[in-house]
This record gives structure tokens, C-alpha cells and sequence, in this order.
């Protein structure tokens, strides 16, 4: 085991270096000089001369060469220092870690949904296959799968509108200062991003199961004459859980995808409109670090669900 | 053996039937989606004659009305009928999926054949850049592309738009089929190819190209689905396609973001359309590979 996890931490390295490398210099390609823009915005429109611009370029260490430049920041990377944003001045890291608690919450507050959906429905879809349950939870998660979130998100508020009068509030609720407010007002987003999720959860159970239960095992189980129930909850579902641990897991790490849209349209201060402001502003040293943020923690993602893996299936640790 | 016996068991030959209608009979799905699939490639091709108004003409008299025997679908904040705008937006959403993932699929699998044939250090290398690639969520990646590139509109098609969208595909095809290739490159007749002499060029565009396309197409069909959703979730944040052309994404944002309360037509429509469109490439995608090769996980 221990080598398994030494092997697969190393693995890691160069994928997070080569993620670092590419994120630094794809954004220097960027055309236009953010300096100037930065400028022209904070001077309402009136030209700046070419002095202010290089001085202000100086200041930012952009006059440098551009392998200096990625060491200097790469070096601040590893200690947690990811510099400041170009738009407002701030530092990336008190700009993220304010907006960081909301993201999360509503990306594990999808997370629980979709497994309280996934597990049941697919679990149902496999056992009663071809019969209209299967048929209708089948075209639920397809649905599912072509849905935009952020539309979806939009018929909400709408119904919310017409029926309770609900509209989404201006300012976020930390769980900490008012649970209920806070839950009640994530719910409706989280339920916006975790349809898509639920959805491709659910699909995978189904086929799932479905392979499982053709195992020797189970046709042992049946024939010991062990009831039904009891074959598909003990037997089945905690062999056919293994591919779906992996789905759940990468799709956490999507999920920011899903979120980027969906706080868009429920007006939430998350990382997501964060990376769309950030984008609209051509602010690079935000964008990079918010999308070595996100790839960092997909591969971290990544590491955990393959060490589950081991200790779920030791067969793995050998190979 | 007598021969009454023999001709009772006749030998009933498969009648060999066009593989399209072949595909339809089998998979009764995906023939439905095909079917919507066409109608809206038909929509899109004649949108002109299909479309009852010019989806550009601002009309302030018939501002954000609902549904009404004129406007079927009602009108927007600039009176432009939504109905119209929704047929030429399927123009925009199918020439961007189909030329993105066209894009992104053709290089991945190139890129997945030669790193498959090749191995060594040059898979390893190609596998580590695809590992880099895959570690950023589809949307992210385009919206980061979106932000190095910015705009570049060539005949009323955002050329960099659709770089984007296929940026983030390529390395999910190209794993795909580089697996298939893996198991081709190991088969006899690469072998013999290669003993003949032949370049490598040849043995790979003539000899393991052709074995790959069963899992290239099935990858294809996928990411049109997916293409048409990244160019809504794009248009619809306002780094995709630009006003005023028609896009269901587009159709979401803005004035629509503000007006939509009170008048719900403007979003129901567009986002049914994106829903219908991505239900049916899914729905195709699925059972094509059901019927080509079922063991590829997409």
C-alpha cells in the first residue's frame, strides 16, 4: 500500500508542473496588455501616457522575462501567495477565500443530492430493467444529461416567483451565522447543478449493477436461497458501488464547471462568477490562479479516489 | 438423409439491408433522435423559408409579447419574434457543435493513433500533455482559451469560439481511441505491413486509421452534444457568440436575464430548444455506440 500511494503521489508531480506551466504562459499569449486596460478603466476612458503604463508594468514585475517571471510566481504559488489581482488591487487569495465557502457549499450540497437520487434510482432502474420504471428513470436522467443548469436555474426562480414569491436574496448567509437562511437559500442552486450530476451518477449505478448482478456470486447468493432484497442491498449494490465512487468523485471536481454558469443566474458571489469577472476584466493573475485552483484540485481529487479505490479493492494494490 | 428433411431446414440467409435503415430498426431510440436531429438540420439549412419573421428586425410596437397567433412564441425586449430566433439559432448551435467536434475529434484521434503506433517516449510525452489537458473542467478550459484568444469572426462564424469549444475534447477522444489503437497496433497484419516495408504514414492512415473509426464516430456524435451545450454556457456568460445573432445561448442572457419574469416566453423557448438538441445527439450517440461497439465508455 505504501508504495501504491509513493508511486501514485509521484505520478501526480509532473501533471501539477506541466498544469502550472501551461496556465502561466497560455495567459501571457493573451492579446491586449491588461496594464493598459486596467488603467484606461480606473481613468474612466482619458489616455494615460506610455510612462504611467510602464511604470505600472514595472511595478508589477512585468517588465521581466518571462521565465523569471513564471519562477517568481511559481515560487509564491508553493507558499500560498498567489499575488494580487490586476482589476482590484486586492490579494488572490483573501478575493477567493471569501468567496471559497459559498462554492464549496453548494458543490457538496449537489454532491449529497445526486447520491441521495443516484443510488436508489439507478439501483431500481437496473433491478427492474425494460419495465417502465426503468424506461421513465432512464429518460429522467437523459434529460438530465441535455438540461443547461443555468436554464434550469432560471425555471426555477420563475416557478419560485410565481408560486411562493421567492426571489433569490442579494446577500449570502454564512451556515454558520443562520443555518436555516443559508441552507434554504444554496438549496435551489445546488438542486440547478446536481440534476446533471444525479443524472450521470444514476446512469453509471444502473449499468452498474447490471454487470454486477451477472456475477457468479449472486446466482451462489440466489441459490443458497438468500431473499432478494438482501442479495441486491449486501451483494450487489456494494460491488457495483465502485465505478460509481470514481463518477461521483470526478464529477465533484466538475462541478465547478456547473457552477460557473448556475451563480450567474442565482446572483451567488461564488468562485465561479469570480473566474467569468475575472475573464470579462482580462484580470490574467486571477484567471490563473483560480484555474490552477480548480486543476489542482481535480488531481488531488483524483489521487483520493484512486487510493479508495485500493483500499475498496485490494487487488489493486498489487498490480 | 432424405431430402424432404434437408429442404425443411432452410437455410433462411439474412437479407443484407442498407445500414441506415439497418441502425433504425435496431435502435428504435436513436432513430428518434436522428429523426429530431434531421428536423432541426432542415430548420437550419431552409431557416429563411422556415422562419416567419427576420430574427434581427426590431419592432418596439410588439415588445415582449406573449405568445399570440402573430408571434408564436411571443417577442423579446426588442420586439424580434422568438420564434424565428429560435430556428436561426439552431444554425448557429449546429454549425458550431458539428464544426467543433468535428475539430476536436479528428485531432484527438490523430493525435491518439500516432501516440499509440509510435509508444515509447513519444506516448509518454503526448499522454502527460492529455493528462494536463484533462485536468481542467470542460467549461474552464474553454472559457481560459476563450480569454487567450479572444474574438475572431470569419464568415459570421467565431473561428476561436469553436477552437475553444474543441480544445477540451481532444483529449478525451484522444484517449479513446488511442486505447483502441493499442489493441490494433499488436495485431498480425501490422506486423506483416510493417514487414512489407511500408512507411509509416501509410500503415497508419491505411492500415490502423480505418479499424479506429467505430470509436472516432461514436466520440464525434458525443461531443456534438456537448459542443452545443458549451457554446450555450458561453454565449449565455457573453464570451460566445456576440449580439445580435441568433443563439439559444445568447437568447438567456442579457435582456432576457432581466425581463424574464415577466415575460417567462423568452427563456422557456431557447432553453428547450438546447435541452431538445442535446437530448437527441444524446440519444443518437447512445445507441450508435450500442450498435457499433457497446464496450466504449464515453
Amino acid at each position: 500500500m505504501l508504495r501504491y500511494t509513493i508511486h501514485r503521489v509521484l505520478l501526480m508531480i509532473p501533471t501539477l508542473l506541466g498544469v502550472a506551466v501551461m496556465v502561466f504562459f497560455m495567459l501571457r499569449l493573451m492579446p491586449g496588455d491588461p496594464v493598459a486596460t486596467m488603467l484606461l478603466g480606473d481613468a474612466g476612458g482619458a489616455s494615460i501616457s506610455k510612462e504611467v503604463i510602464d511604470a505600472e508594468r514595472a511595478r508589477l514585475g512585468l517588465d521581466q522575462p518571462m521565465y523569471t517571471q513564471f519562477f517568481k510566481w511559481f515560487w509564491g504559488v508553493l507558499h500560498g501567495d498567489f499575488g494580487y489581482s490586476m482589476w482590484t488591487g486586492r490579494s488572490i487569495a483573501y478575493e477567493i477565500s471569501i468567496r471559497l465557502e459559498l462554492s464549496l457549499q453548494v458543490a457538496v450540497m449537489a454532491t449529497i443530492l445526486a447520491i441521495l437520487l443516484a443510488l436508489p434510482l439507478g439501483t431500481l432502474s437496473a433491478i427492474y430493467k425494460d419495465t417502465w420504471i426503468d424506461q421513465s428513470i432512464r429518460m429522467f436522467s437523459i434529460a438530465g444529461l441535455a438540461v443547461p443548469s443555468f436554464w434550469l436555474g432560471m425555471i426555477i426562480i420563475l416557478l419560485l416567483l410565481t408560486y411562493f414569491q421567492w426571489i433569490p436574496p442579494l446577500t449570502f448567509t454564512s451556515i454558520w451565522e443562520n443555518p436555516w437562511e443559508n441552507i434554504s437559500q444554496l438549496f435551489w442552486p445546488a438542486v440547478a447543478v446536481g440534476y446533471r450530476y444525479s443524472a450521470v451518477s444514476t446512469r453509471m449505478m444502473r449499468s452498474s449493477i447490471l454487470e454486477v448482478l451477472q456475477e457468479d456470486y449472486i446466482r451462489t447468493a440466489r441459490a443458497r436461497g438468500v431473499f432478494e432484497r438482501l442479495v441486491v442491498t449486501r451483494h450487489a449494490m456494494r460491488n457495483a458501488l465502485l465505478p460509481v465512487v470514481t463518477v461521483i468523485g470526478l464529477e465533484f471536481a466538475f462541478l465547478i464547471g456547473g457552477l460557473v454558469v448556475t451563480e450567474q443566474v442565482f446572483n451567488l458571489n461564488g468562485i465561479g462568477k469570480l473566474f467569468v469577472l475575472a475573464v470579462a476584466r482580462s484580470d490574467f493573475t486571477m484567471i490563473q490562479a483560480l484555474v490552477l485552483l480548480v486543476s489542482v484540485f481535480f488531481v488531488l481529487i483524483n489521487f483520493a479516489i484512486d487510493m479508495l479505490y485500493a483500499v475498496l479493492d485490494p487487488r489493486i494494490r498489487y498490480r | 438423409m432424405n431430402t424432404a428433411a434437408a429442404s425443411a431446414i432452410a437455410y433462411k440467409v439474412p437479407k443484407r439491408r442498407h445500414p441506415v435503415l439497418q441502425f433504425m430498426m435496431q435502435q428504435p431510440l436513436g432513430a428518434a433522435g436522428l429523426l429530431v436531429i434531421v428536423a432541426m438540420g432542415v430548420c437550419a439549412a431552409f431557416a429563411p423559408w422556415v422562419a416567419p419573421y427576420d430574427p434581427l428586425t426590431v419592432d418596439y410596437e410588439a415588445m415582449l409579447g406573449a405568445p399570440s397567433p402573430e408571434h408564436w412564441l411571443g417577442t423579446d425586449s426588442f420586439g424580434r419574434d422568438v420564434l424565428s430566433r429560435v430556428i436561426y439559432g439552431a444554425r448557429t448551435a449546429l454549425a458550431i457543435g458539428f464544426i467543433a467536434s468535428f475539430l476536436g475529434a479528428t485531432s484527438g484521434a490523430i493525435i491518439g493513433v500516432v501516440s499509440a503506433y509510435f509508444g515509447g517516449r513519444t506516448d509518454m510525452i503526448i499522454q502527460g500533455i492529455m493528462d494536463v489537458l484533462l485536468s481542467f473542467p470542460i467549461i474552464v478550459l474553454a472559457i481560459t482559451v476563450v480569454a487567450v484568444l479572444g474574438n475572431n469572426v470569419v464568415l459570421g462564424i467565431d473561428i476561436n469560439l469553436i477552437i475553444a469549444i474543441s480544445v477540451p475534447m481532444l483529449p478525451r477522444v484522444e484517449r479513446v481511441v488511442r486505447a483502441s489503437a493499442l489493441a490494433i497496433r499488436e495485431l498480425p497484419y501490422i506486423d506483416a505491413a510493417r514487414a512489407a516495408g511500408f512507411s509509416h504514414t501509410r500503415i497508419i492512415f491505411r492500415h490502423i486509421v480505418p479499424n479506429v473509426v467505430a470509436p472516432y464516430l461514436i466520440m464525434l456524435t458525443a461531443f456534438v452534444a456537448q459542443a452545443i451545450l458549451a457554446e450555450a454556457s458561453l454565449s449565455f456568460l457573453g464570451l460566445g457568440v456576440t449580439e445580435p445573432t441568433p443563439s439559444w445561448g445568447l437568447m438567456l442572457s442579457g435582456a432576457a436575464a432581466d425581463f424574464y419574469q415577466q415575460a417567462p416566453w423568452m427563456i422557456v423557448f431557447p432553453g428547450i430548444a438546447i435541452s431538445l438538441g442535446v437530448f437527441a445527439f444524446n440519444l443518437f450517440g447512445d445507441s450508435l455506440r450500442d450498435w457499433l461497439d457497446p464496450k466504449i465508455k464515453i
